[in-house]
C-alpha cells in the first residue's frame, strides 16, 4: 500500500532525524491560576510566559522531550480548581501541575495531586502548610511561603522597634497561616500582638478595619493579605493619616506588581519581602527583559519566576533520569542541587520546600526611581536555612521517616 | 469609661460616619438603577461595568489627556453616558418590547466583555490614581480623622441624590418621564417625544454610575473588577428598598452601608453577607421591598 509506504518511511525518517527517538518523552504541563481576578497580574499569562521560556531555555526539544503546555483559570475557588486539576490528571494526560496561586485552592490540588500520584510545583500560593501539615510527596513548593514572609518582614521589624502589632487578615488558608506564622515570629522576637481583624475575602473598603487598628495603639499594622487587599488598605491607610500617625504599615505579602499598581507615592518606605526581584542582578536582568517583551512591557512577578525555576528544574530531573514516572522524578528533583539565573543555587528537602535566598526590600522614593518597574533597594539577604521553616518544625509527615 | 456594647462612643461614631461613606457609593449606583428600572423597566446589569469606565475615563483623562480629578468629574458621565447612550439606541431598544430577561442577559453579556476589554488591555491589579491635591489631608473630629475627600464623597453624593429625586418627583420633565413609563402611547400622543425620552433616561443612569466611579478612584484602586465586585451588592440594595423606587434607593444606600460599616465593628467576618441576609429577610417579609409599592 502506498499509505504504509509513506507511514514507513515516514517514521524511519523520524528516527534517523532524531537519535533520541527511542526515549523519547512527551510531557504535558499545566498552568493553573487566576487568569481574570486579583491576582492575575502576578500569576496569570505572565505565568505560562515564563513556563514557555523554560521549555524554550531548557532546549527540550534537542533532548527529546516534548513539551506541551497548557493553562487554565480557577478563578481563585477550590471547587473549581479541584475539577480542573481532575479533568487535566483524568482526561488530559497531564503530567504536573504549575503555579496554583491562593493557598485555598493550592491545598486542594495538592490533595488531587497526591491521589492521582502526579506532580505539582508550586510557586503562587503563600501558605506554609504546603510543605508543613498538609505536605505530600508530590508537591514541591518553589518560591515563597507564609514563614518566610513572616521571618523576613516581621523579624526586620520587631528588629526595628515595631513590637506591638495589629493584623488586618484576609479570612482565608493564607491569611489565617500568614498571621499565624507571623505572630509565631514576633513573640519569639519578644514582640507582642494587641489584636486582630478577618477582613472577607477580596474586599475593596478597609478603612472600618484600619481605624480598629488605629485604636489599638500597635506600632505596626501588619497586612496579612494579598494583591487588591494589599493595595487598597495601604491607599486607604495613607488617606486616613495612619502613617503619619506614626504607625507603621507592614505588608507581609507585597508583589511587585502591588507596587505598581500604588504608585511609589504612596508605596513608598514600605517594607517588603521577596524571593525575586528583576533588577537583582546581570542574569535576572537579561531573563526580564526577554519576559517583559512577551509580557506587554510588564515585569515578571516572583511568582512568574518561580513558574520558570521550577519547570526547568522538574526537565532537568526528566533528563537526567530518562523517566517522567513521579516517584522517580521528584525523587531525583529533591537530590540534585536547584540552580538557574533567577533564584541561584538552592536545595529541595524533603517535604518538597525549596531553599533559596529571600530578599528584604524597601520600596524606593518617587525621587530615587529612575524609572517604570524601578521600585526596590535590597536591605538585607536572608540565606534560605534561615529564611525557611526549619525541617523539625514543619510538622510534615515526610520528615519523620 | 462608657462604653456601648464593648466598644467605646467615640469608636463607634467613626464607625458610622465610615458606613455612611461606603453608603454614598450605594445610593449613587442604586439610584441609577433604580432610575433605570423605574423609568425602562431595564435591569441594567451594565451598570457595575459603567461605573469602572467613570473610573478608567478619569485615569485616562489624567494620563493621556492632562486633565485633572474635576474636570474628570464632569467628562467622565458625559463620556460613559454617551457610550450609554449607543448601548441603547443600537441594543437595547431593539429588545424593549420583550420581557425583562433578554434585556437582564443582553447587559450581563455586556459588562462581561467590556470588563474583559478593560483586563485584557490594562491587567487586573489596577492603576494608581491620587486624590486631587485640593482635598488632601483630613480634619480631626476628636472621635475620628476623616480625609477631606471622604467628606467631599458624602457631600457630593447627598447633592447629587437629592437633585435626581427632585428632577424626577418634582419638576415638569420628571413628570413627562413618570407619564411616558405609565403609558408611553399617550403620552406620546400628547406630543412628547418618548423615545428619546427613554434614551436620554438611560444616559443619565449611566452617568451616574460613572459620576460614581470618579468619586471612588482616588479612594479604591481602579481596576477593570471594580464594578463586578460592587454590583451584586447594589442590586441587592435595590431589591431591598423597592425596585424603581428612587427615595427608596437612596435611603436604603446609606441605611445599608451603615448597617454594614457596624458589621464590620462587631463581627467582620459577617460584613460581606449581612446586607444579602438582609434581602432575604425583606423578601420574606415585604415581596415589593421597604419602599415598594406591590404590583
Amino acid at each position: 500500500m502506498k499509505l504504509t509506504t509513506f507511514l514507513a518511511t515516514s517514521a524511519l525518517a523520524a528516527m534517523l532525524a532524531s537519535p533520541a527517538f527511542a526515549q523519547q518523552i512527551s510531557i504535558k504541563a499545566g498552568v493553573l491560576n487566576d487568569r481574570s481576578g486579583l491576582y492575575a497580574d502576578l500569576s496569570g499569562e505572565g505565568s505560562v510566559i515564563a513556563a514557555r521560556m523554560a521549555v524554550e531555555d531548557f532546549k527540550a526539544a534537542d533532548k527529546g522531550i516534548k513539551v506541551e503546555i497548557v493553562s487554565a483559570d480557577h478563578q481563585n475557588k477550590p471547587d473549581v480548581g479541584s475539577t480542573i486539576a481532575r479533568q487535566w490528571y483524568d482526561q488530559d494526560g497531564v503530567d504536573l501541575i504549575l503555579d496554583v496561586p491562593t493557598s485555598s485552592v493550592a491545598l486542594a490540588v495538592s490533595q488531587i495531586t497526591k491521589e492521582k500520584n502526579k506532580i505539582m510545583i508550586n510557586s503562587g500560593a503563600g501558605t506554609s502548610d504546603l510543605t508543613g501539615k498538609a505536605c505530600t510527596p508530590n508537591t514541591i513548593h518553589w518560591t515563597y511561603d507564609t514563614y518566610a514572609l513572616a521571618q523576613g518582614t516581621g523579624g526586620a521589624m520587631v528588629k526595628a522597634g515595631g513590637d506591638t502589632w495589629f493584623f488586618l487578615t484576609a479570612d482565608y488558608a493564607f491569611g489565617h497561616a500568614l498571621e499565624r506564622d507571623a505572630t509565631a515570629v514576633i513573640t519569639k522576637a519578644g514582640g507582642k500582638v494587641l489584636g486582630s481583624v478577618k477582613t472577607p475575602f477580596p474586599g475593596t473598603d478597609f478603612s472600618s478595619f484600619l481605624l480598629q487598628a488605629q485604636a489599638s495603639k500597635a506600632k505596626v499594622i501588619g497586612l496579612a493579605n494579598a494583591g487588591g487587599d494589599t493595595i487598597n488598605s495601604i491607599k486607604q491607610a495613607g488617606e486616613f493619616g495612619i502613617t503619619q500617625g506614626g504607625q507603621k504599615l507592614a505588608g507581609l505579602l507585597t508583589f511587585i506588581t502591588d507596587v505598581h499598581a500604588l504608585g511609589l507615592q504612596a508605596a513608598q518606605g514600605l517594607v517588603l519581602t521577596e524571593a525575586f526581584y528583576w533588577d537583582k542582578n546581570e542574569q535576572t536582568r537579561a531573563w526580564s527583559q526577554r519576559f517583559a517583551k512577551l509580557n506587554g512591557g510588564k515585569m515578571p512577578s516572583m511568582v512568574q519566576a518561580g513558574v520558570y525555576a521550577g519547570l526547568l528544574h522538574y526537565l532537568k530531573a526528566v533528563e537526567a533520569t530518562k523517566s517522567k514516572d513521579t516517584a522517580t522524578v521528584v525523587a531525583k528533583m529533591k537530590e540534585m542541587p536547584t540552580d538557574d539565573a533567577l533564584f541561584g543555587k538552592g536545595s529541595i528537602e524533603v517535604n518538597g520546600r525549596v531553599l533559596h535566598d529571600m530578599y528584604l526590600y524597601e520600596v524606593k522614593k518617587p525621587s530615587e526611581s529612575k524609572g517604570p518597574w524601578d521600585y526596590y533597594k535590597l536591605i538585607s539577604t536572608l540565606p534560605g536555612k534561615d529564611a525557611f521553616q526549619p525541617l523539625a518544625e514543619s510538622g510534615c509527615a515526610l520528615v519523620k521517616k | 469609661m462608657f462604653e456601648l456594647l464593648g466598644i467605646p462612643p467615640q469608636a463607634l461614631f467613626g464607625q458610622v460616619l465610615l458606613g455612611l461613606i461606603n453608603g454614598s457609593f450605594y445610593a449613587i449606583l442604586s439610584l441609577g438603577l433604580a432610575v433605570i428600572f423605574g423609568l425602562l423597566n431595564i435591569i441594567n446589569f451594565t451598570h457595575g461595568a459603567q461605573y469602572m469606565m467613570g473610573a478608567f475615563v478619569a485615569w485616562m483623562a489624567l494620563n493621556y489627556l492632562g486633565l485633572n480629578y474635576w474636570v474628570a468629574l464632569v467628562l467622565a458621565p458625559i463620556v460613559v453616558g454617551a457610550i450609554g447612550i449607543a448601548i441603547e439606541r443600537l441594543l437595547l431598544k431593539r429588545i424593549a418590547h420583550l420581557d425583562h430577561l433578554y434585556g437582564l442577559l443582553l447587559t450581563f453579556g455586556l459588562a462581561l466583555i467590556i470588563q474583559g476589554l478593560f483586563r485584557n488591555q490594562y491587567g487586573s491589579s489596577g492603576l494608581p490614581y491620587g486624590i486631587p491635591p485640593q482635598l488632601a489631608g483630613g480634619q480631626n473630629l476628636g472621635f475620628m480623622f476623616l480625609p477631606n475627600y471622604r467628606g467631599w464623597v458624602i457631600v457630593a453624593s447627598v447633592v447629587v441624590c437629592l437633585a435626581t429625586w427632585f428632577l424626577i418627583e418634582k419638576t415638569k420633565l420628571g413628570a413627562y418621564l413618570r407619564a411616558a413609563t405609565e403609558n408611553p402611547t399617550l403620552t406620546q400622543a400628547f406630543g412628547i417625544n418618548v423615545p428619546l425620552l427613554v434614551t436620554l433616561t438611560y444616559g443619565f443612569g449611566v452617568a451616574l454610575a460613572a459620576f460614581a466611579g470618579v468619586l471612588a478612584a482616588p479612594v479604591y484602586s481602579v481596576n477593570p473588577n471594580m464594578g463586578g465586585d460592587l454590583i451584586i451588592v447594589v442590586f441587592a440594595v435595590v431589591v431591598i428598598g423597592g425596585m424603581g423606587s428612587i427615595m427608596g434607593a437612596i435611603v436604603t444606600g446609606f441605611g445599608l452601608g451603615l448597617v454594614e460599616g457596624l458589621t464590620k465593628v462587631f463581627y467582620p467576618e459577617a460584613s460581606s453577607t449581612v446586607i444579602f441576609v438582609i434581602m432575604v429577610l425583606v423578601l420574606l417579609v415585604k415581596p415589593a421591598g421597604l419602599f415598594g409599592r406591590p404590583a
